[in-house]
């Protein structure tokens, strides 16, 4: 596997696979850890707790914020599994561990066929370590 | 990683508690997108410093409290909170003095008060081939793409992270064999438009290359031949905004592409798409929520921040005041002090229109009356308003939307 470990950390839950990018900002709401951006396919979807699954980033710097935010209220996602980095992603799970030491991990498969096996399971378990990435199903 | 001396100084305290906290992350950051080394940072461009919640604040005040300072020219995006004109938030009054510590916590750190989204424009013009740390998605692409300076799409926190340390991650548009063109998007028939519909024009090409090309970098053929560079900065922000679009190439307009090949570095791109005149009304119908006809309650103008050639597009169509509904329109402060200098604000004033500076009308609680639709042409105000304030949106022209403030409906040149 190609997967790369960008925010250290381990995480389970359930697997939600995400239909198009999604901008934290603007589009997700920390306060509920609901989708809110009316153009998006799954706008209404809570996203709390799960693993989520997304291909990239999109939109607004001010993503960062809003996921550490997240993290901090508990309603973001366990894990971000992504198929592409992310810096902005990257960056707001970052500075959650920093300032409060919650773990988000985030991780890139670099694998399209691998990514979406993996975003059909529907319970999973992220290993996220500095020099291996584990996504394996979960009972 | 290679770390340099003055890496090593930073992580050894040298230049402060700061600083080497500030590393950490950066360091963090640079491994995470696979960069090898860090590079000098000519300039900053934080968007922190719009509240977002409670994690906002405490990153900035753990700076504070060790004593950092920028070490770099860094300018801020815009604030929850207009500071000159406090009296024009209406929001939550918690939200608005969480929002304004943020914004003041910043200049403790030594930031440029700027609190504008469009720094480029009158208050730090970057360079050609400048290495820079900016966020905030407009000022982003309009870096790389309209002035030729390199920077990557950096998120709140690491800007400002880059700042405090002067450094910035080798990767990705920093380096030249990243900032081709690998897609194109090809428009045909429209290079003959004028002023007004050329606006329009950018905007339905910048949502395309969001929606269509995501972050690969797309060179655009076609654009009218009188696209300004107000016109370019709404094109940058409509990609930005459909799509995690960080640099695109205008052919003959931007400087990394004088012609084609040069933008595409010689090698093959594909045309992902093609573009007509009747292509970019459909494109730009799906922006609004609203029929014509339907009533306005305001128009909002300015996101990316007007400039002052969109000032002086502006001016001359006041005549018509007055307005049935009020005209919003965002600015940076340094716009905003030319303006009362040359008596420009004052006339604004006349004719009803509220100039906001240091934050955004689609950000925060400005507009008075949201219980009906809201104009504007800009096509990151009618992708955002929308989920962030609840209220349907009507797209059109700089003309459009002031003769509709006119007519207090949606109206067309």
């Amino acid at each position: 596997m190609s997967a790369r470990c960008l925010v250290q950390g381990t995480a389970q839950g359930d697997g939600l696979k995400l239909d198009d990018p999604l901008s934290f900002w603007g589009g997700f709401d920390s306060a509920s850890g609901k989708v809110i951006d009316r153009f998006h396919p799954q706008h209404g979807a809570c996203l709390s707790g799960t693993i989520l699954f997304m291909e990239r980033g999109r939109g607004s710097s001010s993503g960062a914020s809003v996921l550490a935010e997240a993290i901090r209220l508990g309603t973001a996602p366990a894990a971000l599994v992504l198929l592409d980095e992310d810096a902005i992603i990257t960056t707001g799970a970052l500075v959650a561990q920093m300032l409060y030491g919650i773990d988000c991990p985030v991780v890139a498969i670099r694998n399209k066929a691998e990514w979406q096996k993996l975003s059909a399971l529907p319970r999973l378990l992220v290993k996220a370590g500095a020099d291996k990435v584990v996504v394996t199903p979960q009972p | 990683m290679q770390l340099s001396a003055t890496d090593r100084e930073i992580i050894n305290g040298d230049h402060g508690r700061a600083a080497a906290d500030a590393l950490g992350l950066v360091l963090k950051f640079a491994e995470a997108v696979g960069a090898e080394r860090l590079l000098p940072c000519a300039s900053s461009h934080v968007d922190g410093c719009l509240y977002h919640g409670q994690a906002s604040l405490d990153f900035v005040e753990r700076f504070v409290a060790l004593e950092g300072r920028v070490k770099v020219p860094t300018t801020l995006s815009v604030g929850s909170v207009d500071l000159i004109h406090p009296e024009l938030f209406i929001g939550d009054a918690a939200l608005g003095a969480a929002g304004k510590r943020l914004m003041e916590a910043h200049i403790e750190l030594g930031c440029t008060p700027s609190f504008t989204c469009a720094p480029y424009q009158t208050l730090l013009r970057p360079r050609l081939g400048d290495q820079l740390a900016w966020a905030e998605s407009n000022a982003i692409v309009f870096a790389n793409s309209v002035i030729g300076a390199r920077t990557n799409r950096y998120g709140d926190f690491i800007d400002l992270a880059c700042a405090l340390t002067g450094r910035v991650p080798d990767y990705g548009l920093h380096r030249s064999e990243n900032r081709r063109a690998r897609a194109v998007v090809e428009m045909s028939g429209l290079t003959g438009a004028g002023a007004d519909e050329a606006g329009g024009i950018a905007v339905a090409a910048g949502l395309v290359v969001g929606r269509e090309c995501g972050d690969t970098i797309a060179a655009i053929t076609g654009l009218p031949d009188c696209t300004s560079e107000d016109d370019l900065k709404a094109l940058g922000a409509a990609a930005a905004s459909s799509g995690s679009v960080a640099m695109f190439h205008a052919v003959g307009l931007t400087p990394e592409a004088p012609d084609l090949e040069t933008a595409t570095g010689g090698e093959d791109a594909p045309v992902v798409i093609r573009l007509e005149q009747q292509d970019i009304s459909g494109i730009l119908a799906s922006l609004s929520t609203v029929t014509d006809g339907t009533p306005l309650t305001a128009v909002a103008l300015g996101t990316p921040h007007f400039s002052l050639t969109e000032f002086d597009r502006l001016m001359p169509m006041l005549d018509l005041a007055p307005f049935a509904v009020p005209i919003y329109v965002n600015t940076g402060r340094h716009e905003w002090e030319r303006l009362n200098a040359d008596g420009r604000a004052q006339r604004l004033e006349d004719a009803g229109v509220t100039v906001v500076v240091d934050t955004c009308t689609y950000v925060t609680s400005i507009i008075r009356d949201l219980s009906g639709a809201v104009m504007t042409n800009s096509g990151k105000w009618a992708y955002y308003a929308p989920g962030n304030l609840g209220i349907d949106v009507a797209f059109g022209t700089l003309a459009d939307t002031v003769l509709s403030a006119k007519a207090g409906r949606v109206v067309r040149a």
